[in-house]
């Protein structure tokens, strides 16, 4: 039997506020255990919740990006339950108004573009960490995390398959990314997704039972935890038995997913009205400043990259994709005419060194004026491709104190094009190297990049390449 | 005149005019502590060398000059229980809190120490403020100082019982159904639950979130404005705490209340539980008022016999949120002996809450759970609806309400607890106050043939604090109920 | 309403409390009187009324985003009954 994967998110997103949701204690990531809290967060008896501004203004911006309807008199409700992490026993949420509703997201994969509705979106507060012994009978709660303002995008269950996920994810990081209103950081925790999972036959309408997946941490482990979570309630329901409806934990070390053995009773969170915070009323007047506030997102900066400057369209969504790549292109191409050259050096240098060494897009050391004087360069075909990358990376080391004109000259890079100095020098290596010629002539042609190789190492790597490739050419085939 | 015999705003006239000074007056309240508590059971924690000690400081500043606004410098003050001082144990007369000693002051604490009061202790309750007799408290019964076989009411029981001993000048309790007037009726002293965000609740360790207030406790009218000029105001702690409206409630007090309209509630003479003496207490009161000045018509409260069903449906859901954090953990009580964390929970939470406590507990995780939301919670706030635009029509047409502020006098020790749904509806009088927000005032208006107090009840429309104080003031510029002194002993009142 | 014994247990395990023998007896006894007696609440005509949480209309009290410092922390934890120097201790979570 052909079976089809059907999932909804939920997706916990940590606001970037400077202050906690309810007291003034500081959100920054990390700190010795218990040393971001107060009586408020601490749940201390007697202690009242005051709502901070700015979490209502970050999660209204969110709503309006995600097309949502935005809920004009909000209210909060208490999510009642017994756990550590939680220190007044219940959680600060909202049940019966959530801010927003009735969403949608445009996600684009290979097979298209595809509408995920969102049911809701509700502000609540983070609950603390525990960390384990990992010796006796014991667990140490931080309450650190406890008031964290964060937003929870609940979806309704559109998703197919993981790229769908991953697409919207994505979608999502990049969106809040450029409303600034959230790290979006999967491995601190500040982007954290359940997944709700369920199988049935392809061509059937109803739903089958669904699993809720937790403690999936980054993008890999979410592909890795849909196909081994389908994969099990697929062979359950192919050896005749059931799926249960249960939470289960992803274990990343271990590759698999584990039901949470919970003590807790079945979830009846006795939710009820929060009296201790009056209700929030979003004025006209706010709501259309949110509105003119929405910054251009990547997808209308992608199609305006291939409009106006050309660029090849997946060669737009990724830079478009992150804000912080998005402003250095936006930036340079406001003061450089190369925008071509500029995307090639962003997509070949800049995103190698974020995939492979590291490189936070959001700590690029040069300024848009020094990517354009160096681009300048390039264009201007001043020093070759291979010298140019060395250029760059010492660009991206020092910063914008970097004089790249001082570096060209001091290590003699400017690019050799004299024509009689490359012919002679490839005249040269060719006669050193008899048994190669002969290898060229029985039709070996790929050791003509040897004579290229070797007459590059000859002029000191600063030969233009294209000069050099036609002499080789020329010589190898007047022989 | 002995110091311990004066009103609080004497006792402050005469540290600012050199009388005495403040440590005479802590002392002489310490002496009337020593003296009577052994019987009454009023205090949880005197705070003796504390009291000693600021009191000394207090004085200093005194006579430098400080304190010039304040109109209690200098006056000791004990407070309820369930507010929180800092380095002081704050226990809710509960179990569960064990030593509990906040690591900060109430906001109402911060604010009597800047007006220069000195609080000398921490005042009996029911236990979480459940309760209408203080007979739930882990630390034993208060007793009622006109009859020390009877209950001072509850839940400030402390509070009422302390002042109309003579072991308090003036304190703060807390109102959530009736808590501060209740039991100042029953022991003859005047109580104010303000207006609901008047006084600042950080800091208050909650019952009921949406009903809590505090309020002052003192021998008159004028001692409860002066405390409040104190304690009231906006705080930004405190989300549901309302900005400031209009100037000193003590210097807005006068005798004058010609043309007042005040509503007398006729259900309340209907209902079948009202003691004849409480009834005619409270129609003689009204006449005093008309004597004054006052127009004195009937008005109509249609709903009296659903105002106790909403309140404990309300209250008891608010508590059960409210004291889940009291789980074995953080502070306070934990089990000796328990296996894993959900025993731990149970076992702490099971042995450190009383029965009443876990009664309300439980009813009120009823009233939220699965299936029963609507039945019960959802129709409790629409009820609350409907009293609420009730008292809004008549507070169009009238200045002021007028009812008993308890069916009855003060009941006999143990009686109470044995019939839970008639202890609850001696709060059948006061409770839609709290769930309409409104300031309510009790202040005592007569004796029953027992001698034992009656207090009749004087209800304003939101942020009306002056007007109700005022009548009050008023009231007690023309009677001397207020100034009689309950004998602390088992002999029932003097008259 | 009718009050059982099973209702009781319900209600007690999700209040995390633990009733004797004796206690739960009694519970189940006086709860349902009450609950009985809220039941006079049905008869209150509350239709086209909007269930009120909030008393006083008021909204939008708010905070500006900004930080103060913390708590010390041992003045935090000095009220546990057990606790390290960083945290209160509490038995495992997790098996």
């Amino acid at each position: 039997m052909n079976w089809e994967i059907v999932m909804g998110l939920e997706v916990h997103v940590e606001l970037a506020t400077k202050s906690k949701i309810f007291c003034s204690c500081t959100t920054a990531f990390g700190g010795a255990p218990n040393t971001h809290c107060c009586p408020v967060c601490m749940g201390m008896p007697g202690t009242l919740p005051v709502f901070n501004e700015q979490v209502l203004d970050y999660a209204l911006k969110a709503g309006v990006a995600l097309n949502c309807e935005i809920t004009r008199y909000n209210k909060f409700d208490r999510k009642n339950y017994f756990y550590p992490d939680l220190p007044k026993a219940y959680q600060i949420s909202q049940l019966y108004l959530p801010f927003a509703r009735n969403g949608a997201v445009e996600i684009e994969t290979k097979a298209g573009s595809k509408t995920i509705r969102i049911h809701e979106i509700h502000m609540e507060e983070d609950a603390g960490k525990l960390i384990h012994s990992p010796f006796g009978d014991a667990t140490y709660p931080d309450y650190n995390r406890c008031g964290v303002p964060l937003i929870e995008i609940v979806s309704e269950p559109d998703f197919r398959s993981a790229e769908e996920v991953l697409a919207y994810l994505a979608k999502l990081k990049s969106t809040f990314e450029y409303l600034g209103i959230s790290d979006v950081k999967m491995e601190e925790g500040s982007m954290r997704a359940d997944v709700n999972l369920s199988v049935r036959p392809v061509g059937s309408e109803t739903f089958g039972t669904r699993t809720e997946m937790k403690n999936i941490n980054s993008f890999k482990s979410i592909e890795r935890a849909i196909a081994f979570e389908s994969k099990r309630q697929i062979e359950l329901l192919e050896a005749g038995e059931k799926v249960v409806q249960q939470t289960r934990r992803w274990d990343e070390n271990k590759g698999k997913t584990f039901s949470m053995r919970s003590k807790e009773d079945a979830q009846d969170y006795r939710y009820f009205p929060e009296p201790d915070i009056p209700p929030l009323r979003v004025s006209e007047e706010t709501l259309t400043k949110i509105k003119n506030e929405q910054p251009e997102f990547a997808g209308e900066k992608a199609e305006r990259y291939v409009r106006d400057y050309g660029l090849a369209k997946e060669d737009a969504q990724i830079i478009a994709a992150s804000k912080h790549l998005a402003k250095l292109f936006d930036d340079t191409v406001a003061i450089s005419p190369y925008p071509k050259e500029i995307r090639y050096w962003m997509l070949s240098e800049i995103l190698y060194f974020i995939n492979e060494k590291g490189l936070k897009a959001d700590n690029i050391g040069f300024s848009a004026e020094k990517f354009a004087a160096f681009i300048e360069i390039m264009a201007a075909d001043r020093v070759n491709k291979p010298t140019g990358k060395i250029i760059f990376e010492e660009m991206l080391k020092t910063g914008d104190a970097f004089d790249i004109e001082g570096y060209i000259k001091a290590n003699q890079l400017e690019q050799v094009d004299d024509g009689d100095l490359i012919q002679k020098t490839v005249r040269e290596v060719i006669a050193a190297n008899p048994k190669t010629v002969e290898q060229y002539k029985n039709g070996q042609t790929k050791v003509l990049g040897f004579f290229v190789g070797q007459t590059m190492k000859a002029l000191g790597g600063k030969a233009k390449p294209e000069s050099v490739n036609r002499y080789v050419k020329e010589e190898l085939d007047t022989l | 005149m002995e110091i311990a015999k004066m009103t609080a705003l004497e006792m402050a006239r005469g540290i600012r005019q050199g009388d005495f000074t403040c440590v005479d007056a802590v002392q002489a309240v310490l002496g009337q502590i020593e003296q009577k508590d052994g019987d009454i059971n009023a205090y949880i924690t005197v705070m003796k060398e504390e009291a000693l000690q600021r009191a000394a400081d207090v004085q200093k500043e005194i006579e430098a000059g400080g304190y010039a606004d304040s109109p209690l410098a200098g006056v000791p003050i004990s407070v309820k229980d369930n507010i929180c001082t800092k380095g002081v144990k704050t226990s809710c007369a509960s179990q569960i809190l064990g030593d509990f000693a906040p690591v900060y002051n109430a906001t109402v604490i911060e604010r009597l120490e800047k007006a220069g009061a000195v609080i000398i202790g921490k005042l009996n309750m029911d236990e979480f403020a459940m309760g209408s007799t203080t007979e739930t408290s882990f630390y034993g019964p208060t007793k009622n100082p006109w009859d020390t076989d009877r209950v001072p009411g509850g839940s400030s029981g402390g509070a009422a019982a302390a002042v109309a001993a003579g072991e308090a000048m003036i304190a703060l309790g807390s109102d959530t159904g009736g808590s501060i007037r209740q039991p100042a009726s029953y022991c003859g002293v005047t109580g104010l639950k303000p207006t609901y965000g008047t006084v600042s609740r950080y800091g208050l360790i909650a019952y009921a979130s949406s009903l809590d207030q505090i309020g002052p406790v003192g021998k008159d009218a004028a001692d409860c404005a002066a405390l409040m000029d104190i304690i009231r105001g906006k705080d930004e702690r405190d989300g549901t705490s309302l900005a400031l409206t209009g100037g000193s409630l003590l210097a807005g007090l006068s005798t004058d209340i010609k043309g007042m309209k005040i509503g007398l509630v006729a259900e309340c003479f209907e209902s079948e539980g009202l003691d004849p003496a409480v009834a005619s207490a409270v129609q003689g009161m009204a006449e005093q008022l008309k004597a004054l000045g006052a127009e004195v018509e009937t008005v109509h409260l249609p709903f009296l016999d659903y105002v106790i069903p909403a309140y404990y449906i309300i209250a008891a859901a608010e508590a059960s949120s409210n004291l889940s954090r009291f789980d074995g953990v953080k502070y306070g009580f934990r089990a000796k002996e328990y296996d894993g964390l959900v025993d731990l929970y149970e076992a702490s939470r099971s042995e450190g809450f009383g029965f009443e406590c876990k009664k309300r507990i439980l009813l009120g995780t009823f009233v939220l759970s699965s299936g029963y939301y609507d039945a019960y919670y959802k129709k409790a706030l629409q009820a609350k609806a409907v009293i609420k635009e009730r008292f809004d029509e008549i507070f169009e047409k009238y200045d002021l309400i007028l009812c008993p502020t308890a069916p009855t006098t003060a009941p006999k020790l143990g009686q109470s607890l044995q019939d839970p749904l008639k202890m609850y509806l001696s709060d059948i009088f006061t409770v839609s106050v709290n769930i309409a927000g409104l300031p309510g005032l009790s202040v005592p208006c007569g004796f029953d043939e027992a001698g034992l107090p009656i207090g009749g009840q004087l209800i304003g429309n939101r942020l009306a604090e002056d007007k109700v104080l005022k009548a009050g003031f008023a009231y007690q510029s023309v009677t001397d109920y207020h100034k009689q002194w309950a004998p602390c002993d088992k002999t029932g009142g003097q008259q | 309403m009718e009050i059982t014994k099973e209702l009781v247990t319900y209600v007690a395990g999700l209040s995390r409390i633990k009733l004797t023998a004796e206690e739960e007896q009694k519970m189940e006894k006086e709860l349902g009187a009450v609950i009985a007696y809220m039941d006079v609440l049905g008869e209150l005509d509350t239709t086209g009324k909007e269930p009120l949480s909030h008393v006083f209309d008021i909204d939008n009290v708010m905070r500006a985003d900004e930080v103060k410092p913390s708590y010390d922390r041992a003045a935090l934890l000095s009220n546990a009954p057990e606790h390290t120097d960083e945290t209160v201790v509490v038995p495992k979570t997790v098996d």
